[in-house]
């Protein structure tokens, strides 16, 4: 009976981790179709004011509720037809990727920030502070959120940085239930005691040891909310008290063409296609990521 | 053989695609069981003991594939029946006992629940017959109180009990023939001995034929009438268990046969045997014999085709290309002390 | 048992407390309520008159300790805008919520549940990509603007639903569907997943070798034991539902709290926003006990013994 030796050769042939990692990422479908969309709407935004045919505030009376190009009445000045104030449909569809690309990151960063912080706190210090965080986090979910959200900007006033806070304030629970979870469970492992006999302060081992590791977690979430965020701002402008007009918010673009559906359908499809698509983009991108960092969580 | 065969197996395959190959973790398999007798199935883990019973009763996993030339059940053609009427002989005439009694029942339903369900799957017969059977049965099987403890669910009993509702389960309906996967092998030593023996009781009364699968030799020594050696999914050696144990032909059997302390043969301090070497692969086709990178005796030819069953009475064969007086001659000098 | 229950009351009503207290601070503090209800062309003589005449002049605290004397005792206030005790107003239109949430949850439940269990006992064919494919998109459509399209599809071009009012079941079927599709990919997942794990289970290797016949395995033995985190999140989810119904409730126009709601906060009649978050949140609450309950409720292995 022989016992096969380890070849030197095979070890230089087998292909590197980063390798691997990049074959997985490609081979994903869904990731990859959701990050080139989200990376051609991102282009699309930036570029806006050269992409943009026309200027999006510009009304034109002359050329109202225009239909699309592919329509019989249809021209190439307006690709995408115009709206009830005779504005270009495609400009004011670029600069609106703006604002929920805005607000969506916006709001995800903030209410990341909080989230994480409180379930940081609530995973490693355990204890009373974790129930007080939990009892915080019950709080938060049991109330109505778009209610909430709506009476406060009603108040406040519905500009941008108001529709950013709001929902920021308010979309952090996920963010604190996973933090916490993963944080405790991240907490017990061994190079944590380590750094704690080395006597490493509780903030340097939150930092350095425990937030690196629940990072892949957090990324996922964060295209979670982000998504909910530009969905939950598309339903306040829709409500009419999210951000004003003539911001060239989607949901807002939709409110607004509204009383024109009947007969001129474009006016709602098309910036709700487009809301769809972006968080179609968001969500294939956050699930292609928690699939490609654990695998073994697949069916 | 006692009776008439009530199993006649003959060319059982097992076959398993997987994207590396095609895995056979049963082979060719041939035997029989007569009526009222207890065959034992004794190997190792993994030599595929356990995908015959599944296959017998057609429950293997979703990707599987068994094949056989002749599966016949008490005359009716088991290979070629539907799933429908293999479903009306499952619990009803074939019966089968799993070897890990504490997640095999329903954790949401009662014990009397289940096993109503078993008889009135099978008869048509009114739910207190069902339950009054289903005491009858529970009493047999040595559980005590038993009308109160079909209102109990299955987490408030202990494994050697739920062991015994499964053998009670599997008698429900009178079947022919039981076959019991390991059914001791996750309870104490202790409970072992009284489920064997209960096993054996039961199957006095009301004569069924018995499968033992089972990788203790012990268990085969107690209870068996005639048994059957596997090896990388392949029958080596086959016989009366007096003959296998006095006489063990294939070097594999009396390799196991030697790792066993027998008291009053076995000295003190003396090595016990053990078999060197792995199991081999079991993926694609086997060439030769699958024991010969373990076997001591083994030659160039034992690598080249097929290796058959050498017949040496109606009732017992073994699979080796040494003759019978050479086997017999290695089997005498390893029991010599 | 006795002392979990409690303890769990004990908890629930504190967050009930909390709640009305963060909404309450939250609606005074974001703007000028006297400013909002005096209307943008008032003086500020008027909007001095109108913050006296509402006691919105006098400490927060102390607005919240006489707001919350009066609900204590069942009595919500008095509405800004019409004058009506506003427990009235809540109890009347309570019914068309909680028919609209009901029947979301029923319609996400009648789609998910059978794509579930078809889609892992098939996994990977081709029921098992369309439920995904279902989910993925789901979770993507705003509620909005699938309420719309539903509008169009069902209300103009097909003319098989109303669109608007609720003058028979049928104007609850286009909501419910609007209202309900977001909740489905949770319970279709949470099927599949619970069926998954449970088909590949002991016991129902023993049910077959008993020879039990495919419905019974399925539906007797595997759904039963699949369903229990289902009957769980579907309690908290029509918590949501009852909670969310605002959007669905403008668009088709029901008379609901949500509707409510959002009316009284175009017209700064905050009385009765504030009680509608209190008694939204109740619900919650009451919900996701019962979800707790049902849980134990449904494994025998907490129930007995």
């Amino acid at each position: 009976m022989t016992v096969e030796t380890f070849s030197g050769a095979e070890r230089i042939l087998e292909p590197s981790a980063g390798a691997l990692l990049r074959r997985r990422v490609f081979g994903h479908a869904g990731f990859m179709i959701g990050a080139a969309i989200i990376l051609a709407i991102l282009a699309a935004a930036l570029l806006a004011p050269w992409l943009a045919p026309h200027d999006p505030y510009a009304q034109d009376l002359t050329r109202r509720l225009v239909p699309p190009v592919w329509d019989a009445k249809g021209s190439w000045l307006d690709p995408l037809g115009t709206d009830q104030l005779g504005r270009d449909y495609l400009s004011r569809l670029l600069f609106g990727a703006r604002i929920s690309l805005l607000i969506g990151f916006s709001a995800a960063l903030i209410s990341g920030l909080i989230g994480t912080g409180l379930g940081l706190c609530a995973g490693y210090f355990g204890g009373r502070v974790d129930m007080v965080a939990s009892f915080v986090v019950t709080t938060r979910l049991a109330m109505p959120v778009v209610l909430v959200a709506l009476a406060v900007v009603a108040l406040a006033g519905g500009s941008l940085h108001i529709v950013v806070a709001v929902l920021g304030l308010l979309l952090w629970d996920r963010f604190a239930v996973v933090t916490r979870a993963a944080t405790h469970q991240v907490r017990q492992l061994d190079y944590v005691a380590a750094a704690r006999a080395t006597g490493c302060s509780t903030a340097r081992i939150i930092l350095a040891e425990i937030l690196p590791n629940i990072m892949n977690a957090l990324i996922v979430i964060a295209t979670i909310e982000m998504a909910n965020a530009i969905l939950l701002d598309a339903a306040l402008s829709f409500l009419g008290l999210g951000v004003q007009p003539p911001l060239p918010d989607w949901g807002l673009m939709v409110a607004e063409g509204k009383e024109y559906m009947f007969f001129s359908p474009w006016v709602i499809a098309i910036p709700g296609l487009a809301l769809f698509t972006l968080v179609l983009a968001i969500n294939l991108v956050g699930d292609g990521l928690r699939d490609l960092a654990a695998p073994e969580n697949r069916n | 053989m006692i009776g008439e065969p009530i199993l006649e197996v003959e060319g059982l395959d097992v076959v398993i695609p997987l994207l590396a190959g095609t895995l056979r973790p049963v082979r060719d398999l041939a035997f029989a069981v007569a009526r009222g007798e207890t065959f034992c199935i004794v190997g190792e883990s993994g030599c595929g003991k356990s995908l015959t019973a599944l296959a017998l009763m057609n429950l293997l996993p979703r990707r599987a594939r068994r094949s056989a030339r002749r599966l016949r059940f008490a005359g009716t053609d088991l290979a070629r029946l539907d799933e429908r009427r293999m479903a009306d002989l499952r619990g009803d005439r074939i019966a089968m006992i799993f070897q890990e009694p504490m997640t095999a029942l329903n954790p949401a339903y009662t014990i009397g629940n289940q096993l109503e369900e078993a008889m009135l799957r099978h008869r048509r017969v009114s739910r207190a017959e069902a339950r009054d059977r289903a005491i009858f049965l529970l009493e047999k099987v040595g559980i005590t109180a038993a009308s109160s403890r079909l209102r109990q669910y299955p987490h408030q009993l202990s494994g050697g009990l739920r062991q015994r509702v499964m053998i009670a389960m599997a008698l429900m309906c009178g079947p022919e023939l039981i076959i019991a996967d390991e059914p001791t092998t996750a309870l104490d030593v202790t409970i072992q001995a009284q489920i064997l023996h209960l096993l054996a009781a039961l199957q006095r009364e009301f004569r069924m034929a018995v499968i033992l699968i089972t990788h203790d030799l012990g268990i085969v020594a107690r209870v068996a009438d005639r048994v059957a050696v596997m090896y990388a999914g392949q029958i080596v050696e086959t016989g009366a268990v007096a003959d296998i144990f006095a006489r063990p032909m294939h070097p594999y059997t009396q390799g196991l046969l030697r790792c066993i302390p027998v008291p009053g043969r076995t000295r003190r301090g003396a090595h016990l045997g053990s078999i060197p070497g792995l199991v081999p692969s079991l993926m694609g086709e086997l060439a030769g014999c699958g024991f010969r990178n373990r076997c001591v005796y083994a030659s160039p030819p034992c690598a080249a085709g097929g290796i058959g069953l050498v017949p040496l009475s109606p009732q017992r064969a073994y699979r080796c290309l040494l003759p019978p007086r050479e086997c017999a001659a290695n089997a005498a000098a390893a029991a010599a002390p | 048992m006795l002392a979990f229950a409690l303890k769990r009351l004990a908890l629930a009503l504190l967050v009930a407390l909390t709640v009305s207290i963060v909404s309450f601070s939250l609606l005074r503090l974001s703007g000028d309520l006297a400013q909002a209800l005096a209307g943008p062309s008032a003086t500020a003589a008027d909007v001095e008159a109108v913050r006296k005449a509402y006691g919105l002049d006098q400490p927060l605290w102390v607005q919240y300790l006489a707001w919350a004397r009066q609900a204590l005792h069942g009595d919500l206030g008095t509405s800004f805008f019409f004058k009506e005790p506003v427990a009235a107003m809540i109890a009347a239109r309570l019914p068309v919520t909680m028919t609209l949430g009901v029947s979301a949850l029923l319609f996400a439940l009648l789609v998910a549940l059978p794509l579930g269990i078809l889609a892992a006992l098939k996994p990977n064919s081709w029921v098992d990509r369309l439920a995904l494919t279902l989910s993925v998109v789901g979770q993507a459509l705003p509620s909005f603007w699938f309420a719309l399209m539903l509008m169009i599809l069902f209300g103009l071009k097909l003319r098989w639903l109303p669109i608007s009012g609720t003058a028979s079941w049928k104007s609850f079927v286009m909501p419910a569907i609007a209202l309900g599709y977001y909740g489905m990919p949770t319970f279709m997942r949470l099927t599949r997943a619970g069926m998954m794990e449970v088909l590949a289970s002991d016991y129902i290797r023993t049910a077959r070798a008993k020879g039990l016949r495919a419905p019974a395995i399925l539906l007797k033995h595997a759904l039963r034991n699949a369903i229990v985190p289902v009957v769980a999140v579907a309690a908290v989810q029509l918590g949501f539902f009852l909670g969310g119904s605002i959007v669905i409730e403008s668009v088709f126009a029901l008379h609901g709290v949500g509707y409510l709601g959002w009316e009284s906060i175009s017209r700064a009649d905050f009385p009765v926003v504030q009680a509608i978050v209190l008694v939204l949140a109740l619900f919650y609450i009451v919900l996701t006990l019962l979800a707790d309950l049902l849980n134990a409720f449904l494994d025998p292995r907490i129930r007995v013994g």
